[in-house]
């Protein structure tokens, strides 16, 4: 990882390298040159062959697609600007992007539909190349929450864009969709309902809980400690454990059966996610009403407010921030933890996860992790955008 | 509450789980109610003590290689020559710690097929992200009078982090490692999903057979192993804290 230094070359010009882009240089011409770019399987479980760039895609696109990575590769090796080095990592991004489905369709025997081609790890890997690219160019022009919202949307548009245009129909992840689209939206649904859900009790039920453990001492700790207890306990075995309470309840309590609690299935799955999310949200907002200025207090009891005008016109919108904050953590933890509901029966996206395991079908496994670490990557940077609004605004209008 | 007290409770915690362990039999009798047509109450398909010890060894292999890398990487970009590297390695931190153990863990299966390995690399990856985030904090808050006082000394660039920058950040480090270790112990559970050797596979079969004396079992071990590993480290932690002489949240 040790940067080149700065060089001379025989005129005397200097050539300055960007440490980063020696890096990213190095994968991606291993990525582009030595590994495969495309998997060609006769069915969905077999062993695959390994195809390369320049085999996997027509006669003039594969040289195409070289050429395009070489120049982007390039513009990260060498000290150039940044504007320069964000089309370059786009568009290194967006051909790579166009040309796995069309190396899809090329290699695909005509008529036949067992056959299964799915990108290989010479493709992940320029793909992982060109993100750093990018998110080292993001990182660097400091942009601010709108616009780092506005480069989500793009990029989630144009990967939609690819989706409903179907070029990537004769990928193998996609031939996977096909086969289940109804119950990927029911388990989908099912997934966001689960950690948003799970999230809107802890909040309802967290947010009072930490006001009062800021205002009664005695409590907090023992409070916390429990809180903390809960959160070692490993996810698998808490959502084992449920099982037990909850059948007890489904079958002393008819009426909590008639509402659906079940010992398997989403209930266990909710009551966990929701114990996991207590913590965060709790602790948050003891930290968040703690680091509320002393003096923003005296004022607004020397105003004569109530507690109650002090709670919700004072220490609440000062402490927004940092309870937001523990809301963050809570909504990207659950949408990840959501998977593991599949294990008792809750469904989520891990239902494809397991499923894909159990049938050694990476495709499938891929229909179910890579929407899930999109809606927790995509949930963390909406968050981390309002997080920093409100924080600012906070600045802004206390200019303490 | 008396002082004494949580230590006796960790203590009579260690008992149990060293009883529960060597002779499970022993509670056969307290976990039988929670069985249905004579199932066996024990797990059957191996040794719950061979099961916890394999659990402990992935943990550990995964943490130490996790500190190592991650703690050499934290010291790379705080030199000056690997400061270009700073802000990106801040927001791969970030972006990192948004991936799902559960998908880590199976994407990984295709790169290094089914059993240990893609759970060891689900648990590096996973506890490199605290470990750095906290290395990188204890390195770059030290106090400045202190790296002050180093330089004035005449301590080269090595000696400044071999003997002031990292026994200085030991806790905060220490703490990273600890959170590391405890969403290890959680995610190694998960590793029996890809036929990885660890108590997730006693949770896991109480999942399939609906036998929930098997899931008590298997959960509780993990339970208590994470809380008193948790508590050790912490201990550990407050030592160097103080030796240290500074304070860790």
């Amino acid at each position: 990882m040790r940067g080149a230094p700065e060089r001379l070359t025989g005129e005397g010009v200097p050539i300055r390298f960007d440490k980063l882009g020696v890096v990213i240089a190095v994968i991606a011409a291993y990525a582009a040159f030595a590994a495969p770019f495309a998997t060609f399987r006769a069915n969905r479980i077999v062993p695959g062959q390994a195809r390369s760039m320049l085999e996997a895609l027509p006669a003039a696109t594969g040289p195409l697609l070289l050429a395009i990575v070489v120049v982007a590769a390039l513009v990260a090796l060498f000290k150039t600007p940044l504007l320069l080095r964000l089309a370059a990592s786009a568009a290194a991004l967006a051909a790579l992007a166009l040309l796995i489905g069309v190396a899809g369709t090329f290699l695909t025997p005509t008529g036949n539909t067992f056959a299964r081609i799915s990108p290989a790890s010479g493709f992940w890997i320029l793909i992982f190349a060109f993100t750093l690219l990018l998110a080292d160019v993001l990182t660097r022009l400091e942009l601010s929450p709108w616009a780092r919202v506005g480069v989500l949307v793009v990029a989630s548009a144009a990967v939609a864009l690819l989706l409903i245009s179907g070029s990537w129909n004769d990928l193998s992840i996609l031939k996977e969709y096909a086969n289940r689209a109804d119950s990927f939206w029911a388990e989908g649904s099912k997934h966001v309902t689960l950690a948003l859900g799970s999230l809107l009790a802890a909040v309802i039920i967290g947010l009072p809980l930490g006001i009062l453990c800021h205002r009664v001492e005695r409590l907090r700790a023992s409070v916390l400690n429990v809180l903390n207890i809960i959160q070692t306990i490993p996810s698998i075995a808490l959502f084992g454990l449920l099982i037990a309470p909850l059948g007890w309840v489904a079958t002393h309590v008819p009426a909590a059966a008639a509402l659906g609690i079940r010992g398997i299935g989403t209930a266990p799955a909710f009551v966990a996610l929701f114990l996991y999310s207590l913590l965060p949200v709790v602790a948050n907002t003891v930290v968040g009403l703690a680091g509320v200025p002393r003096a923003a207090n005296d004022a607004a009891r020397g105003m004569g407010m109530t507690d109650r005008q002090r709670l919700f016109g004072v220490e609440f919108p000062l402490a927004f921030p940092v309870i937001l904050t523990g809301i963050r953590i809570v909504l990207v933890q659950n949408i990840g933890l959501a998977t593991i509901a599949a294990l008792i029966g809750g469904g989520g996206f891990g239902v494809f996860v397991f499923q894909g395991v159990g049938q050694t079908a990476m495709d499938l496994v891929l229909l179910g992790a890579v929407p899930t670490v999109a809606l927790a990557f995509a949930a963390a940077i909406i968050l981390d955008a309002v997080i920093e609004m409100t924080a600012t605004r906070r600045r802004e209008a206390s200019p303490a | 509450m008396k002082a004494w007290l949580p230590a006796l409770l960790r203590l009579a915690l260690v008992v149990l789980l060293v009883a529960f362990l060597t002779n499970p039999g022993w509670f056969e009798p307290l976990l039988k109610p929670l069985t249905e047509n004579n199932a066996p109450v024990i797990y059957n398909q191996g040794s719950l003590l061979t099961l916890t010890l394999l659990h402990l060894r992935i943990v550990l292999i995964a943490t130490m290689a996790a500190t190592i890398v991650a703690v050499a990487l934290a010291i790379l970009v705080t030199r000056p020559a690997g400061a270009e590297f700073l802000p990106l390695s801040r927001s791969l931190v970030n972006i990192g710690q948004t991936f799902p153990p559960v998908a880590v863990l199976a994407l990984a299966v295709p790169a290094v097929g089914f059993g240990e390995k893609p759970t060891l690399i689900a648990l590096f990856l996973y506890g490199l992200l605290p470990i750095f985030e906290n290395a990188l904090t204890g390195l770059t808050t030290l106090p400045a009078n202190v790296m002050e006082a180093a330089r004035g000394a005449g301590m080269t660039g090595w000696q400044r982090l071999v003997k002031v920058e990292l026994p200085l950040s030991a806790p905060i480090i220490l703490g990273g490692i600890r959170l590391s270790v405890v969403i290890g112990l959680a995610t190694a559970t998960i590793g029996s999903t890809v036929a990885a050797k660890t108590l997730g596979e006693v949770i896991i079969a109480g999942l399939l057979s609906n036998n929930l004396a098997f899931i008590l079992q298997g959960g509780l071990i993990v339970a208590a192993l994470a809380v008193l590993i948790y508590d050790g480290l912490s201990a550990v932690e407050r030592y160097t804290a103080r030796r240290m002489g500074r304070e860790t949240a």
